[in-house]
């Protein structure tokens, strides 16, 4: 099954993507191709406020009908923000994972960090390998 | 190579999302799981069960060979068209499988799970008696129709059966032509399950569809039978536990006292001896989900864990069923209990299930 891989973000080999925004900061969410392998999302624990947290650490959970995966952090930097309105209606993750269904923005340590994730072709490919 | 209910196609056709089950491939869902169950909660679903096992028991030895064969009483079935839920135990108590028999006109029909197949058809061999005809039905396809208004929507379908349908209580049968309907099910709501011959079974799935009944999946029926407090064999249940320590004293036949029937005397002996572990229901008092193989916590120590675990979608919070050890079912439900999920100590409430009933 071919997913969602929007060109213009940067994807995490564990399946969050990362938007660089016109701010400096960068919201994180999980990719279209882990919500539709989690299946129904029912419950998502989200990080503090003005934590910082280390690219490729925890920084989260994803609860779905099948199983609780965690969600890590994909660059360095302290939280910003968090998506509160995920825990009445987590089910957003699955319908928009890429819009309202984000999960936290933080103001990146060093931008060049982004420069080490995954572009979407490589997404693509992490994705691909995968998918059965 | 997995194999295939004669449904197949249609799981495709709606878009389904397929995995092994047990050696079949089956649909886990057909978009939303969630949606599914909320589909049966409130209106109605339809679940291809064909992958279950019917096996037909017949000969002049049947019912007797039944009565030892199984730990609730088939003699408590006084006609044909009336079907009771048992356990099938080895000599130790343990449960070997769960299932339904049906006295039919002049024989038995049990359907029993998918995934004990094999080893239940070797035991009833085995136990089988010269006077006892034991054939399994793999030509048969099986779908259940669960929720509040299937009776009415699946009326049409039903034909002239359906007021004989509807006035059957639960637990009880008719054979309309080769259509065996059954007001039987494994999601807690009023409804049927219909055994029908392989070939007939897509057009009847797609009539039902067509009358506004929603397809679910494998996922849905999880959900929904946890809800109800039915136990999953394999899960909540297996040889290694009797029905006294899966909340299934109730299925037991003791009387009358001289029918003896397999593990008699060795639940009698734990019945005597004391009931070493319960299962009993549990609710999160947090948000979150309780999974299968959590801890459950008292006063620091482990007292036993999860069998079953899931997200209600009906109550909007983590339920589960516990094995845990016996005599701490009322400290259960004083709530001190924790769960660990993963790594943190959540507070849980013990009670019996079902945690959802049928709305009356």
């Amino acid at each position: 099954m071919s997913s969602n891989i929007p060109a213009e973000l940067r994807y995490a080999s564990t399946h969050e993507w990362a938007r660089l925004e016109e701010d400096g900061t960068v919201t994180v969410g999980i990719t279209d191709h882990a919500q539709d392998a989690l299946g129904d999302v029912v419950f998502v624990e989200l990080p503090e406020l003005d934590i910082e947290v280390q690219a490729g650490t925890e920084a989260g959970v994803v609860e779905s009908v099948k199983a609780a995966s965690d969600i890590y952090a994909p660059v360095s930097g302290t939280i910003i923000a968090v998506n509160n309105a995920l825990e009445d209606a987590p089910e957003v993750v699955n319908a928009e994972p890429y819009g309202d269904g984000w999960f936290f923005r933080l103001r990146p340590t060093d931008t060049a960090e982004l420069e080490e994730l995954l572009d979407a072709e490589a997404y693509a490919e992490v994705a691909e390998s995968e998918a059965h | 190579m997995s194999e295939r209910t004669p449904l197949y196609a249609e799981h495709l056709a709606d878009g389904a999302r397929m995995v092994d089950f047990h050696g079949w491939d089956m649909p886990l869902h057909y978009g939303s799981q969630v949606e599914e169950h909320h589909a049966v909660r409130r209106a109605g679903g339809l679940f291809d069960v064909s992958h279950m096992t019917v096996v037909d028991v017949e000969g002049d030895g049947a019912t007797a060979w039944l009565r030892w064969l199984l730990a609730n009483d088939v003699a408590r079935l006084k006609a044909p068209g009336r079907a009771l839920y048992t356990t099938m135990l080895n000599a130790e108590g343990g449960i070997l499988d769960d299932l339904i028999v049906y006295r039919r006109d002049g024989g038995w029909r049990l359907v029993v799970n998918s995934a004990t197949r094999k080893d239940d058809l070797a035991w009833m061999e085995t136990q089988r008696r010269k006077d006892v005809m034991i054939r399994e039905r793999p030509e048969l396809a099986m779908i259940a129709v669960q929720g509040p208004d299937v009776m009415k929507l699946a009326a049409a379908w039903l034909g002239a059966a359906a007021p004989v349908v509807q006035a059957l209580k639960p637990f009880g049968f008719v054979e309309d032509g080769d259509r065996f309907v059954a007001r039987t099910g494994y999601t807690g709501e009023d409804g049927f399950e219909v055994i029908l011959p392989g070939p007939t079974a897509a057009s009847a799935w797609r009539t039902l569809r067509e009358a506004g009944i929603a397809a679910a999946g494998l996922g849905a029926r999880d959900t929904l039978r946890l809800e109800a407090g039915l136990n999953l064999y394999g899960q909540d249940m297996d040889p290694s536990v009797t029905p006294l320590e899966s909340n299934l004293g109730w299925t037991l036949a003791w009387k009358p006292q001289e029918r003896d029937f397999i593990g008699r005397a060795a639940l009698e002996r734990q019945r005597e001896e004391g009931v070493p572990r319960r299962l009993i229901g549990l609710t999160l008092e947090t948000r979150g989900v309780l999974r299968r193989g959590h801890q459950v916590m008292y006063d620091g120590r482990a007292i036993g864990e999860l069998t079953s675990g899931a997200f209600s979608p009906t109550l909007g919070v983590g339920i589960g069923l516990a094995r845990i050890d016996a005599g701490v079912e009322a400290i259960a439900e004083a709530d001190v209990l924790t769960v660990d999920v993963r790594g943190k100590a959540l507070p849980v409430k013990g009670m019996k299930p079902p945690f959802v009933s049928r709305k009356a």
